[in-house]
């Protein structure tokens, strides 16, 4: 071959393998890309040529398969994997601790059906290097199928994220049946309020990060006609961010049910914020104890609450919402995104499985000074956060405690442990009270084998 | 499982039509339901769509009083494969520039007329900007990681085979040292992970500080970003009201700079209709912004001052830049048009300008009337 010839592809069916020549630093070689059609038709303008760049000086850098769809081939794929690899040196999260240039060189090439690719899954670990002490995950779904095509990434992050958990070797079990709930009512002089919140999503859409204008629109209406359609205690209505009055916005931001724009550049570097506030809202029951999010971090967030300690009556109701919901899009031939493997697929893998925060504001004033804190919630498998959420710190003596682990246990165990747990950490307050020593608890054990 | 109420196949351009009722910028003026059912379906060749073309636009709404662009490109082809969108664009934020326009490239220096003599108790530093887009890479709104490691890699052998007045060093952002950064900081030089959403919503902040930089030469007068919102923002500036030495340094640099990437076969994106091409369509042409910081307390003051700027075809802003406001009585004043004229014409009408508006600061201050010095529009 030429030393000079600017390219070489030997197209067959459905693949084009080519060669990339590179003569010297500055000259680049111009592949001619089969342009093949897409689930929406693009017509590609004018010349069918992409400039092909090649790295290292004077090597041959041979060429790769292109996969049937070529929208993502043709987008970034302009390099051999090892030029596009991020550099991670500086980085503290999941993603950066599992994504080896091995797994990227295998994956950077594939897309899910929705065309999602590897470098979208991972932008937000890219772009946000982490905490030293918080761990964040560091990559996103696009679509249910993010999980299976780019399983030799997620796998070891789920496996790092949730205590061990091997998707690849156990199941999930789901189970939504509050009469298994024991001794649910806490002590009112210490919880102050209780809360149940989870995730779904809608099946055949794509997620916030990959969604179109018009699949976001379409989940609001899904969802928004489902809710239509409850009754009784959860009978309620709806309110769409962009057309809420400025009554309606104040009232839902008095009674802490608005969310906002995310600024997190975890999320916006995500793409989760894109056309912001298109098809976004908020529906609640008339009760103002049954609450569901469209469109902001999920499709949907669905969070169950009411002031005091009855958390059997929250989870119940939480529950029976639920299912009455999924029964509501059923009827409409809509299902949830779900699988024996992962459970409940939602955007970030840190909410597979259940995606069920479980938790109760509670003042522990002597415990929470208490050196063994820590030891006891760890133990207990729990969390301590502020009361204004996950990024916050605590004010006086009132915590928001919740369950750790959304994976690998169901619905009903993990809301069991919090109650469980909390009970414990009421206990040990008591103790404290009357000038009684207490003890560290042994481990919860992980989930069952 | 059944899902008749899904849509299958392409969902209609009317369900992806974004809602642009609450939006004030230049790209939710013109995008009508017709334009975007035409170009949603095409690509330009590096696969960049409609929708990312406008995606900045759609997330900020924009500003009642200042009217952004709220588009930009992904690369050279963009503004071919959608000027259906981007032509009005451009014609509305360039003052009516058409399609079939030219567009004059002039970097010949010995053209400017004056500009050595801005008084310096008035002129308090003279600073010319332009950008310039590698040709055959895509954009920093779409460019991968290798991509833009490339840029980087051919800017950096560009700039340091300069010599003379344009000897320097290149200081890349995710290496250089603590001590590299505070000085970097103390001359003005250093730049920031853009923050504001107009740049972050259009994807130029992915992978920071991935194969960004900062070049300046040895004098701390001429500097070059690399990777931020272009390829390249070539600088030069220095205290002072010498215009003149400030646009034959800019001048020269380009040139030489321009030589060596052509050399390579590498040149710059432009074209005879656009001028250079860069990311925001607001830069097209010479991309060029010729300033000074310049005390004028009392002409600020003066009910016309406004006016004047208008018809010398300048606009103001504060000494931190484009969003702030003065502080002193100092402004930074430069030139309003970047496409239709070329850099000497936008130069020479800052010179002329400046030295216009110093000459009414002084009348002013002696408390002489201004009214006979108020020009014509331009």
């Amino acid at each position: 071959m030429d030393f000079n010839t600017q390219l070489q592809y030997i197209p067959t069916q459905t693949q084009s393998r080519f060669l990339i020549r590179q003569t010297e630093n500055w000259n680049f070689t111009i592949q001619d890309l089969t342009s093949m059609a897409s689930s929406f038709t693009r017509v590609i303008s004018g010349r069918n040529t992409a400039v092909m760049l090649a790295m290292g000086a004077g090597t041959l850098t041979s060429g790769y398969l292109l996969s049937d769809n070529m929208e993502a081939a043709e987008r970034r794929r302009l390099y051999p994997p090892s030029a596009d690899f991020p550099d991670l040196r500086k980085h503290n999260n999941c993603m950066a601790s599992a994504l080896t240039p091995g797994i990227y060189a295998r994956l950077s090439d594939k897309t899910t059906p929705n065309n999602w690719t590897l470098d979208q899954c991972i932008q937000t670990g890219v772009d946000n290097p982490g905490h030293p002490f918080i761990k964040t995950v560091g990559m996103v779904a696009g679509d249910e199928e993010t999980y299976e095509v780019f399983a030799e990434l997620f796998d070891p992050v789920i496996k790092d994220r949730h205590n061990g958990y091997d998707p690849r070797t156990m199941k999930h079990p789901t189970d939504l049946d509050a009469s298994k709930i024991t001794s649910g009512f806490f002590d009112e002089r210490y919880v102050l309020s209780s809360r149940v919140r989870t995730g779904r999503s809608i099946r055949g859409l794509s997620l916030p990060p990959a969604c179109t204008r018009s699949e976001r629109r379409e989940v609001e209406r899904v969802v928004v006609t489902a809710l239509a359609g409850l009754k009784g205690d959860l009978s309620g209505r709806y309110y769409s961010l962009g057309d809420m009055t400025e009554r309606e916005q104040q009232q839902l931001i008095d009674e802490h049910f608005l969310f906002d724009k995310p600024v997190s550049p975890l999320l916006t570097a995500a793409g989760m914020a894109r056309d912001w506030p298109d098809a976004r809202g908020i529906w609640h029951n008339n009760e103002k104890n049954f609450l569901i999010w469209i469109n902001e971090e999920d499709h949907t967030r669905v969070i169950s609450m009411e002031k005091g300690g009855n958390m059997k009556r929250v989870f119940e109701r939480f529950c029976r919402g639920l299912k009455q919901v999924e029964h509501l899009i059923q009827e409409r031939g809509w299902e949830f995104m779900w699988n024996e493997r992962l459970g409940y697929i939602l955007t970030c893998p840190s909410n597979l499985g259940t995606g069920l925060r479980a938790g109760v504001h509670i003042r522990l004033p002597l415990l929470s000074k208490d050196a063994r804190f820590k030891k006891i919630l760890d133990n207990l498998r729990l969390q301590k956060r502020g009361t204004g959420g996950v990024d916050t710190a605590a004010t006086g003596d009132t915590f928001d405690i919740s369950n750790l682990d959304r994976l690998g246990k169901s619905e009903v165990e993990l809301v069991q442990l919090v109650i469980d747990g909390v009970n414990y950490l009421i206990e040990c307050e008591k103790r404290l009270e009357r000038g009684q020593d207490i003890k560290i608890p042994s481990p919860v054990p992980q989930f069952r084998k | 499982c059944a899902k008749n109420t899904q849509p299958t196949g392409t969902p209609p351009f009317e369900e992806e039509f974004p809602d642009l009722s609450k939006h004030n910028n230049h790209m939710a003026k013109v995008l009508t339901k017709e334009i975007y059912g035409k170009l949603r379906d095409k690509q330009t060749p590096s696969g960049y769509t409609l929708d990312d073309v406008i995606q900045t636009g759609v997330d900020n709404p924009g500003h009642p009083f200042i009217m952004t662009v709220g588009c930009v490109a992904g690369d050279e082809e963009s503004y071919e494969v959608f000027k259906d969108l981007l032509d009005p664009v451009i014609s509305d934020r360039h003052g009516g520039y058409k399609p079939t326009d030219k567009h004059k490239t002039d970097l010949n220096h010995e053209n400017l007329k004056g500009g050595d003599d801005l008084d310096p108790n008035y002129v308090l530093s003279s600073r010319v900007r332009t950008g310039r887009s590698i040709k055959g890479f895509t954009l920093p709104p779409h460019n991968s990681r290798g991509e833009r490691r490339i840029i980087e890699r051919l800017s950096i052998e560009a700039l340091n085979s300069l010599d003379g007045e344009f000897k320097g060093k290149y200081y890349p952002l995710n290496t250089m040292t603590d001590a590299e950064q505070e000085q970097l900081i103390a001359d003005h030089f250093l730049f920031d992970k853009p923050v504001s959403p107009l740049l972050t919503c259009a994807g130029m902040a992915r992978d920071w500080p991935d194969g960004r930089g900062i070049w300046h030469n040895e004098n701390k007068t001429f500097l070059v970003w690399v990777n931020e919102e272009d390829h390249l923002r070539v600088i030069s500036m220095q205290k002072g009201g010498n215009m003149r030495e400030v646009f034959r340094r800019f001048c020269v640099g380009l040139q030489k700079i321009e030589e060596i990437f052509k050399k390579h076969n590498r040149g710059f994106m432009w074209n005879e209709h656009l001028g250079y091409i860069l990311t925001c369509p607001s830069n097209l042409g010479t991309g060029l912004r010729g300033g000074v910081h310049v005390k004028l307390s009392k002409l600020s003051t003066h009910p016309k001052f406004e006016e004047i700027l208008t018809r010398l075809r300048l606009q103001k802003r504060g000494t931190g830049g484009v969003d702030t406001a003065s502080v002193g009585g100092v402004f930074d004043i430069s030139n309003a048009d970047r496409l239709g004229s070329s850099e000497v014409e936008q130069v020479q009408l800052v010179v002329d300008g400046v030295k216009l508006m110093v000459e009414m600061e002084k009348k002013l201050e002696k408390g002489e009337s201004i009214d006979s010095m108020i020009p014509a529009q331009k």
